[in-house]
């Protein structure tokens, strides 16, 4: 395989596991909650963007709706659900799952056991002989775009200072004027509208089912697992090493030891490194300005 | 300013505060002294909505605050010092006085910012750190700071002086004195450290066991024998 086929491969599983892990890891980070339900948030947005593209609209304007539908979505749940669990780890774990249930039922209902998927749009090119699809060239630019626009968020933005200073503390946030409910609803619909978003980009490329979120679902967990308490840059990070142990293995032997290498991986690095890779950059952050 | 009547507060079914009432009047800096875990700081918390009331009313500026968030409080103009500082470590100094500065988005508050520059040019110089690895006396400062850009009507302060050193609490003491008559501001002060309340306390209430059993006169503060009568566990 060509150098360009290996990059291609590892940017794909990269590309994944970023996308997939983003809005849990968010959620998770900033509220102290593990959202089990974001998988079938991620269908949510997979069957908005391909109902959308099939009425005819255009691409952009389907995946656009897909985070838009899971953000709905999401402002429905905290407000009737989650808003009642901030901070309850183990509560939100069971209400979450509850609601998982509910969404993959639901849409089994509403439009049956599968539903046609869009066809991947851009065709592909051919380098060295070989052919990769430009879709998903473009979702690696994406999700490095999408993971940027995040980041500035939550670093540069009124916004994101008062997320950061609730995250840290909703009491000292609380005594500062900051509505910390509020901001705990509209991170939840950040999220939400991330995992919309993952569904929507990644229609194109797979079956339109209701149970289709179990497909992200052991990659995101591993992913935000091994990041540790920083969302953003935890994410970058392990979706960095774990991309590189998914893909070189889905090479090398098979894509089923691709996902088989990401659990033992993960359990190596929850054993090795317990507060994850933003633990350790923050530990030898501190070693180096003592 | 601050009338409370008759509160009853505590923790899930715990009581610790029992039938506390108190009348603070504009401009009047108020103490409250007392042992360790008396409750003091739940006094404190109640005042400013993070614990819940039971019973009784609080009335801020004559309104009735009793049913409000502690955020809804906060930008009616309560401002509140957490014991310990309350600093929020991970973020920059400069971040946790824009923290404190957003409750009052009406004008003045560039000169705000500067003024409080001004008082504490430690801070100025320190802007850019993460806020957690300044020292107890920086982490006091920055905490009085970042509640007077808000600029509130009245300051819950609790133990300003915890952790900073003798001169630096003398500072902190003077700066409130100032700070009090140039904005009209009043305020609220638990403290340990007898040398502040004497220094600028008009008048200081004693709680024990969550109620509060005396009101004493500056002149009072002063008399040690009264002060040991109090303290001493
Ligand atoms: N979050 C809490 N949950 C349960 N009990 C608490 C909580 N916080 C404080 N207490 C208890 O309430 C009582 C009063 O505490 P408080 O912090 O108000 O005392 P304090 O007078 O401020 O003491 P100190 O001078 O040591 O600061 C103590 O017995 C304490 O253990
Ligand atoms: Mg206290």
């Amino acid at each position: 395989m060509s150098l360009f086929g290996i990059l291609y491969q590892f940017s794909d599983s990269f590309t994944f596991l970023i996308l997939a892990a983003l809005g849990l890891a968010i959620i998770f980070g900033m509220m102290g909650i593990i959202n089990l339900a974001q998988g079938e948030f991620i269908m949510v947005g997979a069957y908005a963007t391909t109902i959308i593209i099939n009425q005819g609209f255009p691409y952009p304007v389907g995946i656009l709706g897909g985070a838009l539908a899971a953000a709905l979505l999401g402002f429905v749940m905290d407000r009737l659900i989650i808003s009642h669990l901030y901070q309850r780890v183990l509560d939100s774990v069971v209400a979450t799952w509850g609601i998982s249930l509910v969404l993959s039922e639901g849409m089994l209902q509403l439009f049956g056991p599968s539903m046609q998927s869009v066809s991947m749009p851009l065709g592909s090119v051919s380098i060295d002989g070989s052919k990769y699809s430009v879709y998903k060239l473009l979702l690696t630019l994406l999700a490095i775009g999408v993971v940027i626009l995040i980041y500035l968020l939550f670093t540069k933005t009124e916004f994101g200072r008062k997320a950061r200073a609730t995250m840290q503390s909703r009491d000292i946030s609380e005594s500062l004027g900051v509505n910390t409910k509020a901001v705990y609803s509209e991170t939840f619909v950040i999220g939400s509208a991330l995992a919309g978003l993952t569904g929507a980009l990644y229609a194109p490329t797979m079956t339109i089912t209701p149970t289709m979120g179990n497909n992200f679902m052991v990659q995101s967990f591993v992913t935000v697992m091994c990041g540790g308490a920083n969302p953003i840059l935890g994410s970058v990070l392990s979706g960095g090493v774990l991309g590189l142990v998914n893909s070189t293995l889905s090479v090398t032997i098979s894509a089923f030891f691709g996902k088989i290498g990401l659990l033992i991986i993960t359990i190596i690095i929850i054993r090795v490194l317990p507060t994850g890779f933003t633990g350790l950059i923050e530990k030898t952050g501190a070693r180096r300005r003592r | 300013m601050l009338k409370i009547e008759h509160i009853n507060s505590g923790y899930g079914k715990t009581r610790i505060i029992h039938d506390v009432s108190l009348h603070i009047a504009p401009g009047e800096i108020v103490s409250v002294i007392g042992r360790n875990g008396v409750g003091k700081s739940t006094l404190m918390k109640t005042i400013i909505g993070l614990n819940g009331l039971d019973s009784g009313e609080i009335l801020f500026d004559g309104k009735h605050v009793s049913k409000m968030k502690a955020h809804q409080r906060a930008r009616l103009g309560m401002g509140y010092v957490a014991q310990g500082h309350g600093i929020l470590s991970s973020l920059t100094v400069e971040d946790n006085i824009k923290m404190g500065m957003d409750i009052n988005s009406k004008g003045m508050i560039q000169a705000r910012f500067d003024q409080v520059y001004e008082y504490f040019p430690r801070l100025a110089e320190r802007k850019t750190q993460i806020a957690g690895t300044m020292s107890g006396g920086e982490q006091a400062m920055l905490s009085i700071a970042r509640v007077l850009v808000g600029q509130p009507k009245i300051i819950l302060l609790d133990e300003p002086s915890e952790g900073v050193q003798p001169n630096i609490v003398h500072k902190i003491g003077e700066i409130v004195e100032l700070i009090c008559k140039e904005f009209d501001l009043t305020v609220l002060l638990v403290e340990q450290h007898m040398g502040l309340i004497q220094q600028v306390s008009q008048k200081s209430y004693v709680m024990d066991k969550g109620v509060l059993i005396a009101e004493l006169t500056k002149e009072q503060l002063n008399d040690s024998n009264i002060i040991k009568q109090y303290l001493t566990v």
